[in-house]
């Protein structure tokens, strides 16, 4: 151990999660949330990394309109596999399986989930699932789309499609099993006094996330079993040559695959009403609303999945109904918008790094979701439809505001995890780089997507070529974005200051645990006696349940 | 050195300046709530900034007020743009009925034009100015999607059915055309030019070159498949007679009734099993890849083309494409 400075008040304990036990099979066979949280988090962050190169050479490549750097192939294979692994091995994981892995028990006042061993066994899983993406990538790719989309993908592209689709096929029982242990959890473990409006939002946005994984993600594994079925054994599902049809494979894909886009936004979601309220050091307003409205847009956003096929031939009656209801589920997300912005009236706001990504994503999620009016707008969405203007809206959602929260949420729970302080000035230089990054990559492709640029494509007229450029310069920006916190997060493991148990004065029952935590959480049982965010003293008469 | 900078396409369509007085009305809803909410929030992040490191926030537990407002105001909000945007989608939908029939199918990676009259034109479509054009879209092999920006229009080809997108062109001019439904390697190739032009110089361009008729090429077709020996005129055969048959309803052996759409017809040559008409045999062979998709659509001009002797000495083959029979038959989507 270094010259760390030790912070007087609370003498940090001997043992923690992170120094009980040492070795490679403490860590491999561990059933400590905790410790598969931080499994999770070093896996994802090597696919968020693999990912963002890839998204770095296609950007490369779009600098210039003839498709010049590489071959069609290869872009082909590089948005793919962007697309793969960000979609089913980063995002989808991302806040769930590590912060909320690590979080939920603690928040709840439990020792560990219900079933720790599923816990690890849904690691493996993950872990298997991108051992076969791996295998489809070094062996050569594949060149679908992320999509999957038939009669390309069972009966014409040459390139490894089974072996992705398996990759995404495993990785989506992982995702169910965690979903399954959350809502166990969250159901049977709370402290005593923690009942479901005590709850933090947090763990609110992950119940209705659990319920998306649980009910979502069993139809896509059919799905891309089907897709399997149908490539390699020529049973005619999908494709018309063999009596299919190609569009029941978009209304099965989207089934799920709309809701996972909830599954990625919620917990961020979640993030965000923890680190305004901490931040605020107030309580989130309208908390029972916004605690509704997740659960709303987990419900409603099973019957939206339709607006993906406004153009694909579905009846012209079956587009009114899904862009009624896409119309409506962007409702409780400006209703939770309305109620973040109001908690900082009147609150006191500090202008730490978690801040600064919380007000980043309010900003970013707004353009996001009001874009997705655009789209959910069936006559303007004959237009756009996959276009570039689709491609921006999602990477609002997606990456402006699922990584943002992110971002936010491992920078605000960080001393935490490590019970090491980041530097706070480095925080926040990174996160305004982010933003501004962010917002030059993705903002001038909605205009080239109103222009009329499709997207996934390797070469484009000249005239969209200002534009492109712009994104691609933005890019450069908000790849140095991400490789700072990489760079300052990593540094601060070893050589960041001793974090108390809670540095940020926040409520909650994870910062009444030590930093780091016990291997079983907390000394004594907790018992909960007041609301959530209960920053004022509330008389000790209403905390009783 | 910002008129290199557009931010709109042309506008080239009748439905491309509605589509834009959507978007800019969005686009104006879209910049308040965003202007809105970010001088909230900074404005508030600002007056109420952190003045002491002890410093709590005053607890304001909401409002219901205020929660039904913002909840209400963007209710009423998508519903308005609900029907307006519902509104140009069914405009979109519903074909004039003297549409002029032009037929498309995509294939990787090219898009193969058919006119009526028999010109034929890979990666390129010409049409009059100011006339409805009604485009019957399939596809060879995989899905594409059919998409002229400064139409505003897009339409997915689908292999296996037919799609049916329309448009009337309001200005003479070169276009893009673009595959806008990813298909493979040379998806990004798969671009072309719509050409607008006067009427006059359509109707030269159509007649300069190009083969028979499409009806006349088809009627090749059918002789060449030996359709003709069982689909006789003097009902003699053992398959129905096609005198008229298109865009009349049938009785099939089921007892069901369809209308003998593009669709119908398209099924009955690739899958004629599918729907056997009542009184008659399932003994029609398949001629899946016995045809091409263009093949199959010039048969279909040729089924178009057969009238009841009896209604009027219609010519065989159509020349004008306004002679193309009733459109209606497609307006539905399956």
């Amino acid at each position: 151990m270094s010259a760390a400075a030790v912070l007087p008040e609370p003498p940090p304990p001997k043992t923690n999660y992170l120094n009980v036990s040492y070795g490679v099979k403490s860590w491999l066979l561990t059933t400590d949330h905790k410790r598969i949280a931080l499994l999770y988090m070093a896996s994802i962050t090597v696919m968020f990394a693999l990912g963002g190169t890839f998204a770095a050479l296609i950007r490369l490549e779009l600098v210039t309109p003839p498709g010049d750097l590489f071959q069609a192939e290869t872009y082909n294979k590089l948005f793919t596999l962007h697309g793969v692994i960000m979609v089913f091995f980063f995002l989808i994981p991302s806040i769930p399986a590590t912060l909320g892995n690590f979080l939920i028990p603690l928040m709840i006042g439990a020792r560990d989930l219900a079933f720790p061993k599923i816990n690890l066994l849904s690691w493996y899983l993950f872990m298997a699932g991108a051992g076969f993406a791996a295998w489809s990538l070094i062996n050569g790719g594949v060149d679908t789309g992320w999509t999957f989309y038939t009669p390309y993908s069972t009966a014409f592209s040459n390139t490894h499609v089974i072996s992705a689709a398996m990759g995404a096929f495993i990785a989506g029982f992982s995702s169910i099993l965690t979903g399954l242990n959350f809502i166990v959890t969250i159901h049977k473990m709370r402290a005593p006094g923690l009942t479901w409006f005590r709850l933090p939002l947090f763990v609110w946005a992950h119940y209705a996330t659990s319920i998306i994984m649980i009910l979502g993600t069993p139809v896509i594994a059919v799905t891309l079993m089907l897709v399997m079925v149908e490539r390699g054994l020529h049973l005619g599902i999908f494709n018309p040559a063999l009596g299919g049809d190609p569009v029941l494979f978009q209304h099965l894909f989207w089934f799920y695959s709309h809701p996972a886009v909830y599954i990625m936004i919620l917990p961020s979601m979640g993030v965000i009403s923890e680190v305004v309220a901490a931040m605020a050091r107030k309580r989130i307003f309208g908390y029972g609303i916004v605690a509704m409205s997740s659960l709303a847009i987990a419900i409603i956003g099973f019957l939206v999945w339709g607006h993906h096929m406004f153009v694909s031939g579905q009846s012209v009656y079956a587009g009114m109904v899904f862009s009624a209801l896409s119309f409506l589920v962007a409702i409780p997300s400006a209703i939770k918008v309305f109620n973040w912005t109001a908690t900082l009236y009147k609150g006191s706001v500090s202008y730490d790094t978690p801040t600064l990504y919380a007000i980043g994503f309010i900003g970013l999620f707004t353009i996001g979701g009001l874009t997705g009016i655009f789209l959910a707008a069936l006559g303007l969405d004959v237009h756009v439809h996959d276009t570039y203007f689709v491609v921006a809206h999602f990477h609002y959602i997606m990456v402006g505001g699922a990584i943002m929260g992110y971002l936010g949420g491992l920078h605000f729970w960080w001393p935490k995890i490590t019970g090491r302080l980041y530097p706070e000035a480095w925080g926040r230089v990174a996160a305004l780089i982010v933003f501004a990054g962010f917002n030059l990559t993705f903002f001038p492709q909605f205009i080239l997507g109103y222009m009329g640029m499709p997207r996934r494509y390797h070469a484009y007229p000249e005239e969209f070529q200002v534009l492109n450029v712009m994104s691609s310069a933005g890019a450069s920006i908000l790849g140095l974005g991400y490789l700072l916190p990489f760079a300052y997060l990593g540094w601060s493991m070893r050589y960041g200051r001793a974090a108390s148990a809670n540095p940020w004065g926040a409520k909650g029952l994870e910062w009444q645990a030590a930093s780091p935590p016990l291997t079983e959480n907390f000394e004594v049982q907790p018992v909960v006696r007041e609301e959530a965010y209960e920053y004022a003293h509330a008389p000790q008469e209403r905390a009783v349940v | 050195m910002w008129s290199g900078f557009p931010l709109f396409p042309e506008q080239a369509s009748t439905m491309a300046g509605r589509v834009d007085a959507l978007y800019i009305a969005l686009l104006a809803m879209a910049a308040f709530f965003s202007v809105l909410i970010a001088c909230l929030v900074i404005g508030f992040a600002v007056k109420f900034r952190r003045r002491s490191p002890g410093e709590i926030g005053v607890p304001i537990h909401g409002n219901f007020t205020l929660e039904a407002v913002w909840t209400a105001v963007p209710l009423a909000i998508v519903i308005v743009v609900f029907f307006w945007s519902a509104e140009i989608f069914f405009s979109m939908a519903r074909v004039p009925p003297q549409a002029m029939e032009i037929y498309v199918v995509g294939k990787r990676w090219m898009w193969k034009v058919q006119h009526l009259s028999g010109q034929r034109e890979i990666n390129a479509l010409h049409v009059p100015v100011g006339v409805p054009v009604k485009l019957l879209l399939t596809s060879e092999d995989v899905i594409h999607s059919f998409y002229v920006p400064a139409f505003r229009m897009k339409k997915d080809a689908v292999p296996g059915r037919y799609a049916t997108m329309w448009f009337q062109a309001t200005k003479p001019g070169r276009y893009h055309l673009f595959c806008a439904e990813y298909c493979g390697t040379k998806h990004s190739g798969m671009i072309g030019w719509v050409d607008v032009m006067e009427p006059a110089a359509f109707q030269a361009w159509l007649t300069g070159g190009g083969t028979g008729s499409l009806a006349g090429e088809g009627q090749k077709i059918f002789q060449s498949l030996g359709c003709v020996t069982c689909h006789r005129a003097d009902a003699q055969g053992r398959g129905p007679r096609l005198e008229g048959l298109f865009g009349r309803t049938v009785t099939l052996a089921s007892g069901e009734e369809v209308v003998a759409d593009a669709d119908y017809v398209r099924e009955s040559i690739v899958t004629p099993a599918a729907k056997v008409v009542a009184g008659y045999q399932p003994v029609m062979p398949t001629y899946q890849g016995l045809v091409s998709e263009e093949g199959v659509m010039q048969l279909m001009a040729y089924i178009q083309s057969l009238q009841e002797p009896a209604a009027k000495g219609a010519p065989l083959a159509v020349a004008p494409p306004e002679a193309a029979p009733p459109a209606r038959a497609r307006a539905r989507q399956p």
